[in-house]
């Protein structure tokens, strides 16, 4: 089937079978791998893109079903080589050890924010609980996440041993 | 993923006339729980026919007072609708104890109502599986049965129904609206999920070329004294393994009319109207709550590993209760249940 995708601003005309999954559309067929496959069944959010302006699990996405939707992926949130505030707010907090998460985190993030639900440390917590951190960056994720929300001034969380 | 055709459906009838065409054929939405069930090689759908593009996405008030909420309207969309959240918070409550964000923004009202189990053995097509293939037998029976039912299960199969809205809408008695060649019919929530008996391999009440359009939710939405109380292994994002939707309208003191459906404990939402009645016309005491709870789990067996779930059920409904009477929802942000 031939669709058009949206991607980052960039119109991209596909040929894709209907059982292309999005996530593979956007790293195998357009080539943008800062998207990440990681339990490719919903439960880990390291896929998470925004669709349309919404975060969603791009693994349980056909991506014929989103033909003329504007995808925006962890490749798109810079702009004109500043990073995103969010982007910004994850070194700040160093809120990220291996990485393997963090477009889905950053990406769920930014979603987070768009829906303006989540008004304290607890409630970021519970509407981040689909991305799931296998190093345990959670604390430095909710750091940077209050950071970005509130635009307020990087304060580096101080770790126990300094 | 198995090849499959892909089409999309232009109305209600086109669906239908597609559904009837290709025996194979399934509808898709949100995809949440259907595309992972083909990833897995559990479902192997000819077709899957799109029905994204009907316009199915509103929630419009009904002529008697109540809401008619739209089969593809999103679960976060529905949960922070403000008619939801101002006349419905037990649904509101539900739905946001379910799932994730990501999920909830993709998942639909219908979807949720059509989703399967989440047996491991119905996931592992090496096991046998009733539901998966009759005849095969069940594998939870005597194998990993934890997460499994302890209400109305058959010696076919003991998997649960994982909705959290689903046991809201039983308690707020929903009706299902569904079209077909024959027009559209209406269906009591209690009606459209089923028992396994020897039949599980059919979750619901629903003909293979009908398709939901709507729910509709009556005028009670028991806004004052309702509380959603889920219990499970982790504060978020994982399924129940006991949740209670408690409905009460209380006056001074006497309970006037209550609604108590139970989640992850049974093939589908758990509603008993014996509990229900003994409640009417009790005071909104303990006793009175522990009492339904006896009635309620009379005939709950547990098959080994989930044995836990009784008691769990038993207290759960009182604090549930507890809690609706009080006026202190259970919240999902703060998950310490008081």
């Amino acid at each position: 089937m031939t669709i058009t995708l949206h991607v980052n601003g960039v119109a991209k005309k596909l040929n894709l079978a209907p059982w292309t999954t999005l996530l593979d559309a956007l790293r195998i067929h357009i080539g943008l791998t800062g998207t990440k496959l990681g339990c490719d069944h919903g439960q880990c959010g390291a896929c998470t893109v925004l669709v349309d302006g919404r975060r969603i699990n791009s693994c349980l996405t056909l991506a014929v079903m989103k033909d003329g939707a504007q995808i925006t992926t962890i490749e798109g949130l810079a702009k004109d080589g500043v990073l995103h505030s969010v982007q910004q707010a994850f070194i700040d907090h160093d809120a990220f050890q291996c990485g393997y998460c963090t477009p889905g985190q950053i990406c769920s993030a930014v979603g987070l924010i768009g829906e303006a639900r989540a008004h304290s440390a607890e409630e970021i917590r519970e509407l981040m609980s689909g991305n799931i951190c296998r190093c345990g960056a959670y604390p430095n994720i909710v750091a940077a996440i209050e950071q970005a929300m509130s635009r307020k001034p990087a304060s580096r969380p101080k770790a126990e041993h300094e | 993923m198995n090849n499959f055709e892909f089409t999309r459906a232009t109305d209600v009838a086109d669906a239908v006339r597609q559904i009837a065409a290709d025996p194979g054929a399934t509808f898709v939405a949100g995809g949440t729980n259907l595309i992972d069930l083909i990833k897995e090689g559990v479902t192997k759908p000819s077709r899957l026919i799109d029905i994204t593009r009907l316009q199915l996405n509103r929630v419009e008030e009904t002529s008697d007072g109540g809401l008619r909420i739209g089969a593809l309207v999103p679960n976060s969309d529905l949960a922070y609708h403000p008619q939801i959240d101002k006349r419905y918070p037990l649904l509101a409550s539900a739905i946001l104890a379910g799932a994730s964000p990501q999920l909830r923004n993709m998942a639909t009202t219908g979807g949720n109502l059509l989703q399967r189990t989440r047996c491991f053995y119905f996931y592992d097509t090496t096991t046998p599986c009733n539901k998966r293939e009759p005849g095969s037998g069940c594998s939870a029976i005597d194998g990993l049965n934890r997460m499994h039912a302890i209400l109305g299960a058959s010696e076919h199969c003991i998997a649960t129904h994982p909705s959290d809205m689903c046991v809201a809408l039983a308690a707020l008695e929903a009706h299902v609206l569904a079209a077909g060649h024959n027009g559209e019919r209406s269906i009591a929530f209690a009606d459209f999920h089923r028992l396994p008996g020897d039949t599980p391999h059919i979750d619901t009440n629903l003909n293979k070329d009908e398709i939901i359009t709507a729910v509709e939710l009556p005028p009670n939405g028991f806004a004052k004294n309702y509380s959603y109380l889920k219990i499970r292994d982790r504060l978020s994002y994982a399924f129940a393994l006991v949740s209670v939707a408690a409905a009460l309208e209380i006056e001074n003191g006497v309970i006037r009319q209550a609604r108590l459906a139970l989640g992850g404990v049974a093939h589908k939402p758990w509603r008993d109207r014996r509990a229900e009645a003994q409640l009417s016309g009790a005071p909104a005491t303990r006793e009175s709550f522990m009492g339904a709870a006896q009635t309620l789990l009379s005939d709950a067996r547990g098959f080994g590993h989930n044995d836990f779930k009784i008691e769990l059920a038993r207290r759960a409904i009182v604090r549930a209760l507890s809690q609706a009477a009080s006026a202190t929802p259970q919240s999902q942000i703060d998950k310490r249940v008081r």
